[in-house]
């Protein structure tokens, strides 16, 4: 417990800056690449994530506890947003038979 | 009694929405006696409020605010009701006269299909015209001036299937939109003139105003702008021979009796204004007088009933503002309000003659009547009388009033004013004799069908035709033993024009001249009524029909001196045309093309970039990606 406290103190807040957008452009590279939607919707969380953490840094760094007040926030809306997504997703799935997000291509001109 | 004075007007309102709302559910019976009822019980309420008040002497005048209106910084304006000598005796016309014709009208319209609208709007005319008579400021008298121009327009056009009639109701309502004009102006100026709208306020700062001021000429001009539009005065009278167009009560009630008259009410009402600009008394003066020869000249050569008795309106309104030009405002009401019996007697006695002949309005059509329609005979012949001005009747009265004022001012027009006076009864003599003597000229159809009116139509006939002999006894002058009893009345109303002028309004002469005055016009009128009466009754002789020829002076009087022609030629031709090649060439070439080029512009772009929805959901989301870049960026770099 000691060592964590210990290694965590040496950070700075350019770690975590890192971390986050590493993270960040992991999920936006896999939205833009990947073609299973359940990929797709899982980088979207990850990118969510990605700024969770981004909050919780900063919120620490200024010491004002409101954006770790917000990361709640974000999960909550996150958590409401992937049981909309995920039950789209199934129904999805069960019309057209495949995860292919390049099968949906009805809705144009 | 004048705490119930805000029924006065609110009852004629609450008829009115009555009849638009109910009337088609309820029977014509119930609407006509809801509407009468509607207009009797203001009358009694007037009477009750006029009694106490004339036992007074020179008693003050009774305002009463009811609401506030307008209330922005210095500005005040309320909904608030003046009674005094002036508001009350033209309520006492407009519901006593609006009552007996809204009777008549029971009878009169009783097989039309519109007859609960027509109720209505008769109900909507008389609120809104004792609006405008009862009102203590000037944006009340606004309100009902527009409210009766309105009615008059609906009324007009009320047989509204008919082109000619639409056309004669919109010819009314724009050439009062061109008085209208005038008279905002007049009371935008008094507003700033004096910072204020109530008339008892302007009468008071009034007085220390010194005769001539160029901003009072001015103002007065164009409330006279305002008065020459309502009261058809020269050049704006065409529309009221046109506005014939509607059912006859109304001619009688809106354009005979009262709206008409609106002119010369808000004349007296400023009179004091009128008197510190004497500039505007003498142009008032000579379109009177202009007017009154006109309109009588015109009306010497009209085959249509209605015609002669609009040209003589307008002919009659020509000398009450010929009375207000001299500064006799007593003469102008006095004549006012005698000429709204009588006249209001011939109009719906020429409505009894026209419901008779089944819709015919030709006098050459007509003749030897009276033996069909006895009362409509006997009331008319009195009208006619009382118009010719032979004494005892109404007319007499008034019409001498007026003619020894003109003479206390300058002989000239004096005889002008006779000359006029002895129009008018060859006009009236000549309508008379063609319809009620000789032989019958119509078809046999008609001759058959002839009948006298039900009695909701001769009753207020016979009440008219006792007014017409009796009212002219108001105002009986010295010289024939009467007290001037309406001079008296309105001396309070006019105490800021006698305290300005210093000296009595009322024209002084000897009492030898009024005797030889009044003598020689009788005899005049007398020998004019004899001679019509040789032309058109013993001799027999019909006026020609349209197509034989006549001599310049005939076809240019039956032509009405081509005023409307000239009209048409100067003003309407020209706008229509105007617009006509504004439409042609710049709304269809600029405009439309401008219009339908934006239209086009769209419709091809978005034709192209609806192309950019391909439907893939991976390239909307790099679409989204590079964009979110891009603003990233752009926040990033551009500051």
């Amino acid at each position: 417990m000691e060592n964590i406290t210990q290694f965590t103190g040496a950070l700075t807040i350019n770690h975590y800056l890192f971390l986050s957008s590493v993270l960040f452009s992991i999920g936006v590279m896999g939205v833009l690449l990947r073609r299973n939607f359940i990929i797709i919707f899982m980088c979207v969380e990850l990118m969510l994530n990605a700024v969770n953490i981004l909050l919780a840094a900063f919120s620490r760094y200024n010491g004002n506890q409101s954006g770790q007040v917000f990361v709640f926030f974000i999960m909550v809306v996150a958590a409401a947003e992937v049981a909309v997504g995920l039950a789209i997703l199934v129904m999805i799935f069960r019309n057209i038979r495949t995860t292919d997000i390049n099968a949906l291509k009805n809705l144009k001109w | 009694m004048e705490k119930f004075a805000w029924l006065i007007p609110a009852l004629p309102l609450i008829g009115f929405l009555f009849s638009i709302f109910f009337g088609k559910k309820v029977s014509k019976t119930v609407v006509a006696s809801v509407a009468s009822i509607f207009v009797l019980i203001p009358f009694i309420l007037t009477v009750a409020i006029f009694i106490p008040f004339i036992s007074v002497a020179e008693a003050e005048a009774i305002r009463i605010p009811l609401l506030e209106w307008i209330n922005i910084g210095k500005l005040t304006v309320n909904y608030s009701i003046q009674l005094d000598q002036l508001s009350l005796m033209m309520m006492l016309v407009i519901t006593g006269v609006g009552f007996l014709i809204h009777v008549y009208s029971a009878g009169y319209m009783h097989d039309d299909d519109g007859f609960h609208r027509f109720f209505a709007y008769l109900n909507l005319f008389i609120f809104f015209m004792l609006v405008l008579v009862m009102g203590s400021n000037f944006l009340m008298l606004f309100i009902g001036w527009e409210g009766v121009g309105l009615c008059s327009y609906l009324l007009i056009g009320f047989w509204y299937k008919n082109m000619d009639y639409n056309k004669a109701a919109n010819k009314a309502f724009i050439m009062n939109r061109i008085g209208d004009l005038g008279l905002l102006l007049g009371i935008f100026l008094i507003y700033l003139r004096f910072s204020s709208f109530e008339y008892s306020r302007i009468a008071y700062e009034a007085i220390d105003i010194a005769i001539g001021d160029p901003i009072i000429t001015t103002i007065t001009i164009l409330l006279f702008i305002g008065a020459i539009g309502k009261s058809a005065q020269l050049p704006l009278f065409t529309w009221l021979p046109d506005a014939m167009a509607g059912p006859t009560p109304v001619s009688a009630l809106i354009h005979a009796a009262t709206m008409v008259t609106a002119g010369v009410y808000l004349i007296i009402r400023t009179n004091i204004l009128f008197t510190l600009a004497p500039f505007t008394q003498e142009i008032i003066m000579f379109v009177g007088l202009a007017t009154a020869l006109f309109a009588a000249t015109i009306g010497l050569k009209q085959n249509d009933i209605k015609k002669v008795l609009a040209y003589s309106t307008v002919s009659q309104l020509g000398y009450m503002f010929f009375a207000l030009g001299l500064g006799a405002y007593t003469a102008a009401y006095f004549h006012l309000f005698t000429h709204a019996f009588f006249k209001a007697l011939l109009f719906l006695g020429s409505g009894s003659v026209i419901h008779a002949m089944s819709g015919e309005q030709d006098l050459r059509k007509m003749g030897g009547l009276k033996k069909a329609l006895p009362i409509t005979h006997a009331t008319f012949l009195i009208g006619t009388i009382a118009i010719a001005g032979l004494p005892p009747l109404a007319g007499f009265f008034s019409k001498d009033q007026i003619l020894a004022s003109a003479f206390a001012h300058h002989p000239v027009l004096w005889i002008m004013g006779v000359l006029g006076a002895l129009m008018t009864a060859f006009y009236m003599f000549r309508l008379y004799y063609l319809a009620f003597h000789g032989s019958f000229r119509g078809t046999h159809e008609q001759e058959h069908h002839l009948h006298e009116s039900p009695k909701t139509m001769t009753f207020p006939l016979v009440i008219l035709a006792v007014m017409s002999v009796i009212a002219g006894f108001v105002n009986v002058p010295e010289v024939l033993g009467g007290g001037h009893w309406l001079d008296n009345f309105f001396t309070p109303l006019l105490a800021g024009t006698t305290l300005i002028l210093e000296e009595n309004v009322h024209a002084h002469l000897s009492h030898t001249v009024e005797y030889i005055l009044m003598g020689s016009s009788v005899l005049a009128v007398l020998a004019v009524i004899f001679y019509a009466r040789i032309r058109y009754k013993n001799n027999g002789h019909v006026p020609a029909e349209d197509s034989e020829p006549m001599s310049f002076l005939e076809r240019l009087l039956s032509k009405k001196y081509y005023v409307d022609e000239l009209y048409d030629s100067i003003v309407s031709n020209p706008v229509v045309k105007g617009a006509g090649l504004l439409y042609n060439y710049i709304e269809v070439n600029f405009i439309d093309r401008i219009v339908n080029g934006v239209g086009q512009l769209v419709v091809l772009s978005s034709r192209t970039a609806r192309f950019m929805q391909t439907g893939n959901v991976g390239f909307y989301i790099f679409a989204m990606v590079i964009g979110a870049l891009v603003i990233l960026a752009a926040n990033t770099f551009l500051h």
